[in-house]
């Protein structure tokens, strides 16, 4: 198995890249939930927001990921580093399922349940902390799980504009026709990929209500 | 405009209530005094529920206003009104997180009790609608539906309110649960006194429970009267709802007064 000398051998540089990665996928994914959740139960509870944020959301998805990095390199500040460019890229990505699923799972809790809350004389916050949160928690974290596996995936073409990451072995490996070197960059990427899927996955189960 | 009445406790003043071109309230006007149970009785769209949740502000009349212990619900703190007044829901809404004990103790617990006092009195509203003390650390879909709509009423009962808003609270179970529910229901407000404004379309359960039955029809009160004169009424109305109704009412009504 050449490959996994290949990577054995360059195991520094594997792990660091790794590491790079990772920063990437984390920074962008916490970002996105620090916009993507408020804005979720933003639009769950004024509906007229609705269309417009996830109108913006999914045509942010639908700009092709080199153009986006692309587009954003001239842009001051952002530009001076790459990594920043592409935390903000792949940030820009991760939104739209972490507002849709927000939204759904907000939208999603029983009528009835908030009816009685409302009419207990819980405040709006405590509705939404004690009843409604509680209640979407693992809705929206099946959005912040697909967010990530995206993300991981994305994350590496941010090596095209120098961002570093896994996308190094890959594009480098693709120079030199290098099958050995793609696969160091692609086989950690993927399983980054699968243990952020299960890891998530784990956490939606055990906040699970019921 | 009827006269104010010092003792109403809560007491609807010329109420309109529009929603888009809809009038789905207009001119109603009612008064319920300290104590007694009154219950709206029409039939779907009448205009039962809107008028119920004008009570608790969950909606705000178009026009006219709704006093409660004599003053506006308008011009009180939203929350404070809220929380003096029990509310319960054919679909109960009981928070499927939290457990039947914590559920019950929500109202006392955000309105900041001690952690004995909320317990005690948990244990105590559970035994009060007939609840067993081991259901204390369920959760709502291990309750079979009579289940939770007992603690639909503890929960509702919990911080002592002096009113009470029911909205068809028994409407969704088996004949056999609602019969034992509003025979449960007679005795407990004969114990507690609470001010009772209760929402069905259900003319047996009106002749029950009530102590005056308030007749809506399309958004307005037709009339309101005693079970024991509803059933000798001439109101087309009323009398069309006994004839629908038919036989064994008369031991209803008798039931309600007693």
């Amino acid at each position: 198995m050449n490959v996994f000398r290949f990577i054995l051998q360059n195991h520094d540089q594997v792990l660091e890249l790794t590491l790079e990665h990772l920063r990437l996928v984390g920074l962008s994914t916490i970002f996105a939930m620090l916009i993507g959740i408020p804005l979720g139960i933003v639009i769950a509870h004024r509906p007229r927001f609705n269309k417009p944020v996830l109108a913006s959301a999914n045509i942010i998805q639908t700009i092709p990921s080199l153009a986006l990095f692309g587009f954003l390199l001239p842009v001051p500040w952002l530009g001076d580093r790459a990594d920043r460019l592409a935390i903000l890229a792949l940030t820009l990505y991760a939104l739209l399922p972490i507002i849709r699923n927000t939204y759904t799972g907000i939208r999603g809790v029983d009528a009835a349940v908030i009816e009685a809350g409302r009419g207990m004389g819980l405040t709006e916050s405590q509705l939404l902390f004690q009843v409604e949160l509680p209640l979407a928690v693992s809705v929206i974290l099946s959005g912040v799980r697909v967010a990530v596996v995206i993300s991981v995936g994305l994350a590496t073409i941010a090596a095209a504009i120098g961002a570093g990451g896994l996308g190094e072995f890959i594009f480098r490996g693709l120079a030199m026709v290098d099958d050995r070197v793609i696969l160091a960059g692609a086989i950690p990427a993927a399983l980054m990929a699968l243990v952020a899927d299960f890891s998530v996955g784990w956490l939606e189960r055990r906040l699970q209500p019921q | 405009m009827q006269p104010a009445s010092a003792t109403a406790v809560i007491e609807f003043r010329d109420i309109s209530y529009r929603v888009a071109d809809t009038q789905v309230l207009s001119g109603f006007n009612l008064q319920v005094q300290g104590g007694e149970t009154v219950v709206l009785l029409g039939r779907s769209g009448s205009g039962k529920t809107t008028s119920l949740k004008l009570v608790n502000r969950l909606l705000a009349p178009s026009s006219g206003e709704i006093r409660v212990n004599g003053m506006s619900n308008a011009e009180v703190d939203l929350i404070r009104l809220r929380r003096s007044i029990g509310y319960v829901i054919q679909d109960v809404g009981l928070f499927p997180h939290f457990t039947i004990e914590r559920n019950i103790g929500l109202v006392p617990k955000i309105q900041g009790w001690p952690q004995e006092r909320i317990r005690a009195r948990v244990e105590d509203l559970m035994q009060m609608v007939g609840l067993t003390p081991e259901i204390a650390t369920r959760y709502a879909h291990q309750l079979s539906g009579g289940q939770r709509q007992r603690v639909g009423v503890a929960r509702a009962l919990a911080a002592d309110p002096e009113i009470l808003l029911m909205d068809e609270p028994f409407g969704a179970l088996d004949p056999l649960t609602r019969d034992e529910l509003q025979r449960e229901f007679l005795l407990l407000q004969q114990r507690l006194d609470k001010t009772v404004l209760f929402v069905t379309h259900d003319l047996h359960e009106a002749l029950r429970l009530g102590s005056r039955i308030a007749l809506m029809e399309a958004g307005q009160l037709v009339t309101v009267l005693a079970p024991g004169e509803f059933l000798r009424s001439t109101n087309p109305l009323a009398s069309a709802y006994v004839r629908a109704f038919g036989g064994g009412l008369e031991s209803a009504a008798n039931r309600g007064t007693s």
